[in-house]
């Protein structure tokens, strides 16, 4: 596997939408080496003859009728929000200046 | 009649219906031990203003004759990653701090419909990420075995609470052991059921291919009284199993009043009884399967090759869904918001949210399963982990054809000293090898307390494991085994505890 430098971590950070400080970066690209190479071990024995198991029990096409249900008020579904005018959640600018 | 906080649920239970107490004593008397030493242990992050007032309505209630469950008035604690209507719910994160949901969780609300007594909310590692509930943003919590040590993660506040006779009974979540191991080092009972035997509906999702909820407990009993309460379908999750279950308590009734395990094939997982765990854990298991051999169980030794695998598996399945579960975490629709400097966007803010919101082990989780998603790594990583669950799943089948039950030691040590994993995230992980294999393939797991190890006079479990959708049979042997221990310890594990025994709190 290629090495895991601090410019693979700010790029994943960027991509998890977490503003990761320089100290942060630098500390988690040494654990994040030492980590993936732990579990790399997985290879060893996922060879292609083996499925994959998504979930541990079963099941197909579960299905419901489609009935309007067990709704949230629109005041129950403002309540926890940092902002809000009352009828929708309100959010900073979605572009940026140099969009 | 014992002092109340010292009573099972089974046992308060009957002196309620008895009419013998009230709830409100009842919790009253478990309000006052909260009082008294949780500002010490950190148990409860919350505890509810309004129980006296619901225990109130229940004695009202059975005043007036009304039919109620059996554990109506009868007071529980609930891990903060399950959402409540009427209290914080912060699964231990600053990014959900003062978060009230506006829906209750299944098991919650069915705690409710049985008339329980929801006394406040537990401490936990920040979304159930730890082994040792260090890394809850709000504080640690105490073992009540030795204030000095970890209560186990991630629901050492609902052991803890338990163990020290805050509440008799209390709700957790098992990603990877998160109910099992902090009541091995707690010296509590704690049950992982079947994947898709209680609702997730409204718990604080970690890996929704992992979690489970469950009971924490004192007794094999009470576990089943809650389980009972809490388990069965619900259509708002879709991983719910549509099959009824037979009553838990009925079999954990059978398997105390039994007093033998003969006819029952109990598997040692060679791999899961490694000369590199602590030599108390080790002599306690030991000796544990010597009692059950005396008692007529056959003891086969099973071999599972492919657990050697299951932690990396796990640090690769788990990092991946909960980097995904993680994400609705936008500063949007709940919790925090941090708006940077300068002219922000959407974007920066939810970056500027996330890196002030998450402590240090949601982050390296986070990109840890950013990485195993990657595009090009997908295959190598995430692909390889579920190819090993497989693996895992055929080890147990293979292990379920030679015995009716596998047993191991829960944790390959007693409870660590507060801080001593901290800086070291590898060896905490390790910690969690004797519970992953469960959650990987989805089978019920339970921990009772063996005994204490001698070295360092703390608690050890015995885990013992079912196949899928064999839950009662857990609680039928696990009743057995905790008579027999009792039986032969001359007393209830947990009343050796010398700090918080039948003589007071010290």
């Amino acid at each position: 596997m290629p090495e895991i430098t601090e410019e693979t971590v700010s790029h994943l950070a960027n991509l998890a939408r977490i503003a990761l400080t320089p100290d942060e970066i630098a500390k988690l690209t040494g654990e994040l080496s030492a980590i993936v190479h732990a579990v790399e071990a997985v290879n060893q024995v996922a060879t292609p003859d083996v499925p994959a198991t998504s979930h541990p029990i079963p099941m197909e096409n579960v299905w419901r009728d489609d009935v309007v249900a067990d709704q949230l008020t629109t005041e129950q579904a403002l309540a926890g929000a940092p902002d809000h005018d009352g009828s929708r959640f309100r959010v900073t600018a979605i572009l940026g200046e140099e969009h | 009649m014992a002092d109340l906080i010292h009573m099972s649920a089974a046992e308060l239970s009957s002196a309620l219906a008895a009419r013998e107490v009230s709830s409100v004593e009842v919790t009253t008397a478990h309000l006052a031990q909260i009082d008294a030493i949780d500002g010490n242990l950190g148990a409860f992050l919350h505890v509810n203003a309004n129980a006296l007032a619901v225990a109130e309505e229940v004695d009202a209630a059975r005043a007036a004759g009304e039919p109620l469950h059996a554990l109506a008035g009868v007071p529980v604690a609930v891990k903060d990653v399950l959402c409540t209507l009427d209290m914080p719910s912060t699964a231990g994160s600053k990014i959900l701090e003062g978060w009230i949901p506006p829906y209750d969780a299944t098991p919650v609300r069915k705690l409710r419909e049985a008339r329980m007594i929801l006394l406040g909310k537990t401490n936990m590692d920040e979304f159930a990420m730890g082994s040792s509930t260090e890394h809850s943003a709000y504080g640690i919590t105490r073992n009540p075995w030795d204030g000095d040590r970890i209560p186990g993660g991630s629901g050492g506040g609902s052991a803890a609470a338990v163990g020290a006779y805050e509440a008799p009974l209390a709700l957790g979540s098992d990603t990877g052991g998160s109910i099992r191991q902090p009541a091995s080092v707690t010296g509590t009972v704690g049950v992982k059921p079947t994947y898709g035997g209680v609702s997730r509906y409204g718990a604080i999702a970690l890996a929704s291919s992992l979690d489970q909820i469950g009971p924490v407990s004192r007794t094999v009993l009470d576990s089943a009284l809650l389980h009972d309460v809490i388990g069965g379908y619900d259509h708002h999750d879709s991983t719910s199993i549509p099959t009824p279950w037979a009553s838990f308590t009925d079999a954990a009734r059978r398997g105390a009043a039994s007093g033998s395990l003969a006819g029952v094939r109990v598997g040692v997982i060679k791999e899961l009884d490694s000369e590199g765990f602590q030599p108390g854990v080790r002599a306690q298991f030991h000796a544990t399967l010597e009692m059950l051999a005396a008692h007529g169980a056959e003891i086969v030794e099973v071999s599972a090759p492919n657990f050697d695998y299951a932690v990396s598996a796990y640090y690769l399945i788990l990092p991946a869904e909960a980097s995904s579960n993680l994400a609705k975490f936008d500063s949007v629709r709940f919790g925090l918001r941090v708006t940077p400097e300068g002219t922000p966007t959407v974007e920066s803010v939810m970056s500027a949210t996330r890196e002030a919101g998450f402590g240090d082990e949601v982050k390296r989780r986070i990109i840890l399963g950013t990485y195993a998603l990657s595009a090009g790594y997908y295959d190598a990583y995430y692909g390889s982990a579920q190819k090993v669950r497989t693996l895992i799943q055929r080890d147990f089948a293979a292990a379920f054809d030679q015995a009716d039950v596998l047993v191991s030691p829960t944790a390959p040590t007693t409870a660590w000293k507060l801080g001593e994993k901290l800086d070291d995230p590898l060896a905490m992980w390790l910690s969690d090898i004797t519970t992953i294999p469960a959650n990987l393939a989805g089978i019920p797991g339970m921990s009772i307390p063996m005994g204490l190890a001698a070295e360092d006079n703390l608690p050890t479990g015995l885990q013992i494991m079912a196949p899928a959708h064999a839950d009662a049979r857990l609680y039928e042997i696990g009743a057995t085994i905790e008579a027999l221990l009792d039986a032969q310890r001359g007393a209830p594990f947990h009343t050796l505890n010398p700090h918080f025994s039948a003589g007071g709190n010290r």
